[in-house]
């Protein structure tokens, strides 16, 4: 027959599908998160370079609002907040990022062999994460922290794997209905190896799930090490923590409310940020908003 | 009582509600009482938009802009939304595609079918409504008794499924009945007996029909009328033995040349390209970017509807000229030495944990022929071919590649035993992965082989040439492609290692019709240049006959019949060959016996 040529024949600007990150950074949701995020990460890191005073500088009366030198006056031990402020992001977002970065390595492989081999492994896996599941991580944290010591090495030890089942779920969910898709299987028939077929058949297919995953996860990091700090774990004595700060400042609440204040505002700023991105991108990745693009 | 027109669709415009580009338009179709309209077309022409605007619906984002439908006299559209709602279902019901995913699992069938009864008040009490459920029950040929109106629906088989979907539809004794494509998961002998059903229920009851349909064999058995829709627009409308005998809209001829039947030996003709989407639809005739008949004159103006025949409407400036259909037959059967075999199947059984559903079968591919594996769904045949593949490990037996026997599983093989079975999938949505680019899909697998990047892709871009894709598609993503050039993909990303058997799993059956038949072609045509030899899986009996030179029939996992083509679909020796033979939906025969 005579060869009739397709419409679509004529050159089609080749782009790939839009991830969901770049359909989130459509929405102002994940804009201001990002802005957000990056202030307070900024100031977490490099804080210290432009504090006033050092980190446990004695500069004036503790708990004085008013204190000639500073901007937002002393806390509890007469050290400057704003200085403690600066200081204290730091440990806090490396803990929460480590931690976080160690149970997505955990909980993504741990949830991609379960979807891929199913059967027997599958419900070894996943059993033992429910079991883990059903522990509550402030407790089994402190539990930790009280018969060992407040070491770092454990916060993120506990951090990570309180988290890891909460991510392995999730990779396993979203993974399972791309294990019956016909690629894989294709790739099985040409016998490529498992973990590339983990890796690259497999991943790059539930990473829109796992993005708003790894977001969420850290915004609880970031809650719970903060939770620990008030608690009293900090990892050096005296040293400054958003989350001790709150704790040590919060007796003069009514007197010098600034150095119990601001480290809240850091650590509500920080989770909010991380909070909105990953409402971006669940949004993205579910498909709403998609036709608008914005809001 | 033919004369009165129960439903009514004048010049009938649905849009895109945002952009206001034409889904469908001057769509205008009538059915009198008791007649079935077969509206045919392929896939995104619009047929099922029309079917669910006759419900007073559209689907979100889209609007029905103009024109009327009325039933019995009185306007559809201008109603409100909640004395829509109470129509649905009584006065116009409507049955899905998929009869498995429509009801609802959680309820008992009777509950289900009573639940519309109670909805539209149907009866004077509720006795009256048991006693309707079990009157319909009986018309669509199921048993009413207590014992199966308890039944859940995961506990029917697909036909009874669906026929529960046409007693909820005619529970209520409507005035229309739309169908959309209602029997397309169903096998061909329950296919028939549905038919059957809809068409009796249809005639006694003084139903007026729509039957959205892509399947031209089924409306030739079923429909009184056909109206044939192209990229939103009715082209050609007519009595079915019109349209199939007498076709002259060439778009329609297309169509008739592409539907494989199984009485008869034309090889299938495809149709390369694709219907314009809504939006982009050119200022004539939307058929003539793709027509061997268009003039200047086509792209100037869209065609007026004209009368060429009786009640036979066409919407075409070359309405009735010649056309040229030729089709490639598929290399004839070659005697050879009895030695000269590809692949050997020889006593494999398989199953799954326990389950066995494959039974002592065996035959052979001889080199560069196609051997067509045929059997209902259920029959066993993806689970051997999948056996075949490697992709599924409990089985038992020989497979011969070559003379040499294969290990269960894909991964246990050696790479050159691997990289010379390909296996093409049924679904080309599946089978590609989405974040790749086609070229790198293609040539997945010589880098997996131990090719570098830059062979790969030069041997990519080749095979895409072979399927006829340009080597441009190299760049693009899946989603970026139609169903039947994804399945081009599939198919170069299967033969870039050169295999010497390739094993095809379904893959027509997620496509169109006109795509099958291209596909077909492209895969006779890859047989023949390049000697391939072939394992074609498939429901579909008349599509045999253009693409294989021998047929093995399974049955139950059991091998029933297995020879050359034409003596098996022409004289079939065994009972269940023949009865499948029957059941299956010809045109030829429906217009031979109409």
């Amino acid at each position: 027959m005579t060869a009739i040529d397709t419409p679509s024949a004529a050159p089609v600007e080749s782009r790939r599908p839009d991830g969901p990150f770049r359909v989130a950074l459509r929405m102002w949701r994940t804009r201001i998160g990002i802005v957000l995020l990056l202030l307070l990460v900024s100031i977490a890191l490099f804080g210290p370079y432009f504090a006033p005073y050092g980190e446990q500088e004695f500069v004036g009366q503790p708990n004085t609002r008013h204190v000639p030198g500073t901007l937002l006056g002393t806390d509890y031990f007469g050290q400057d907040v704003v200085s403690r402020a600066l200081y204290g992001g730091r440990s806090i977002l490396i803990l929460a990022v480590t931690s976080t970065a160690l149970a997505l390595a955990f909980g993504i492989a741990i949830g991609l062999v379960a979807a891929y081999n199913r059967g027997r492994l599958d419900d070894v896996l996943m059993r033992t994460m429910d079991i883990s599941l059903a522990f509550p991580q402030l407790l089994l944290a402190l539990v930790a922290l009280t018969t060992i010591g407040p070491e770092p090495w454990l916060i993120v030890a506990i951090v990570a794997i309180t988290t890891t089942p909460r991510i392995a779920r999730i990779t396993r969910g979203a993974a399972v209905p791309v294990v019956e898709r016909d690629f894989v299987g294709a790739a099985e028939a040409l016998g490529e190896s498992r973990p590339r077929i983990l890796w690259s058949e497999l991943l790059p297919n539930v990473s829109g799930p796992l993005l708003v995953e790894a977001n969420l996860r850290l915004t609880y990091s970031v809650g719970l090490i903060a939770s620990l700090g008030f608690l009293g774990f900090a990892t050096r004595v005296n040293a400054a923590d958003w989350g001790l700060m709150v704790n040590e400042n919060r007796i003069a609440l009514s007197v010098q409310p600034w150095g119990t204040v601001l480290p809240a505002i850091a650590i509500a700023l920080l989770t909010v940020g991380t909070g909105l991105i990953a409402d971006g991108l669940s949004r993205a990745s579910a498909g709403i908003d998609r036709a608008k693009g914005d809001q | 009582m033919s004369d009165e027109i129960t439903l009514d669709i004048r010049d009938l415009r649905i849009d895109v509600a945002e952009t206001g580009n034409d889904i469908v338009d001057e769509v205008t179709l009538r059915i009198p009482r008791g007649q079935v309209l077969g509206l045919v077309g392929e896939s995104g022409s619009g047929k099922t938009t029309v079917g669910l605007a006759v419900l007073g619906h559209a689907r979100k984002g889209v609007a029905i802009a103009g024109g009327s439908i009325d039933i019995n006299g009185h306007s559809l559209l201008a109603r409100e939304a909640k004395e829509l709602r109470s129509m649905r279902g009584s006065l116009v019901t409507y049955v899905p595609q998929d009869p498995s995913s429509s009801l609802n699992p959680a309820l008992r069938i009777g509950t289900q079918i009573l639940e519309v009864l109670e909805h539209h008040g149907f009866g004077r009490n509720q006795r009256e409504r048991h006693e309707r459920v079990e009157e319909v029950m009986a018309e669509v040929a199921l048993p009413g008794v207590p014992e199966f109106l308890r039944r859940y629906p995961h506990q029917l088989s697909g036909g009874q499924q669906q026929r529960v979907g046409l007693a909820m539809a005619f529970a209520c004794r409507p005035a229309v009945i739309v169908l959309d494509e209602p029997t397309t998961g169903l096998d061909v002998s329950t296919q028939s007996h549905v038919l059957a059903t809809v068409r009796d229920l249809c005639h006694q009851h003084g139903v007026a029909a729509l039957y959205v349909t892509h399947d031209l064999a089924v409306v030739a058995n079923l429909a009184d009328r056909v109206a044939v829709m192209y990229a939103g627009r009715i082209v050609e409308q007519g009595p079915t033995k019109d349209i199939f005998e007498r076709a002259q809209h060439p778009y329609t001829r297309h169509l008739t040349a592409a539907a494989p039947d199984i009485n008869s030996d034309e090889p299938v003709v495809g149709l390369r390209g694709r219907a314009p989407a809504p939006g982009k639809r050119p200022g004539g005739c939307s058929f003539a970017l793709r027509c061997e008949l268009a003039t200047p004159e086509c792209s100037a103006s869209f065609p007026t509807e004209r009368e060429v025949g009786n009640a036979h409407q066409v919407r075409c400036h070359h309405a009735g000229q010649p056309q040229h259909l030729t089709a490639v037959a598929p290399p004839a059967l070659l005697r050879r030495e009895g030695d000269d075999v590809a692949l050997r199947i020889s006593a494999v059984n398989a199953g799954y944990s326990g389950l066995q559903v494959v039974h002592d079968v065996s035959f052979d591919v001889p080199r560069g022929q196609c051997v067509a594996l045929v059997g209902e769904s259920g029959s066993g045949k993806t689970t051997l071919t999948r056996s075949v593949g490697g992709l599924h490990r409990e089985w038992t037996g020989e497979i011969l590649l070559e003379g040499t026997a294969l290990e269960q599983s894909a991964r246990d093989r050696p790479t050159a035993q691997r990289l010379s079975i390909q296996y093409v999938f049924q679904n080309p949505y599946s089978s590609l992965h989405p974040r790749r680019t086609v070229g790198e899909s293609v040539g997945r697998p010589l880098r997996v082989a131990g090719a570098s990047a830059r062979e790969a892709d030069l041997a990519a871009a080749e095979m895409l040439e072979r399927v006829s894709l340009t080597a441009a598609y190299a760049h693009r993503y899946p989603d970026q492609l139609s169903g039947g050039e994804r399945q081009r993909v599939a198919i170069a990303r299967a033969l870039v290692c050169k295999p010497s058997v390739l094993v095809c799993d379904e893959v027509t059956s997620a496509l169109d019709v006109l795509v099958q038949a291209a596909v077909v072609e492209l895969l006779v045509g890859l047989q023949r240049d390049l000697g391939l030899s072939m394992l074609f899986v498939t429901h579909n009996l008349p599509l045999v006959r253009s693409l294989a030179q021998q047929v093995v029939v399974l049955a139950d996992g059991k091998v029933v019949e297995a020879g050359p083509t034409e003596q098996v679909l022409t004289r079939p020796e065994q009972a269940y060959t023949q009865r499948l033979l029957a059941d299956t939906p010809s045109i030829a025969a429906a217009l031979a016996g109409g």
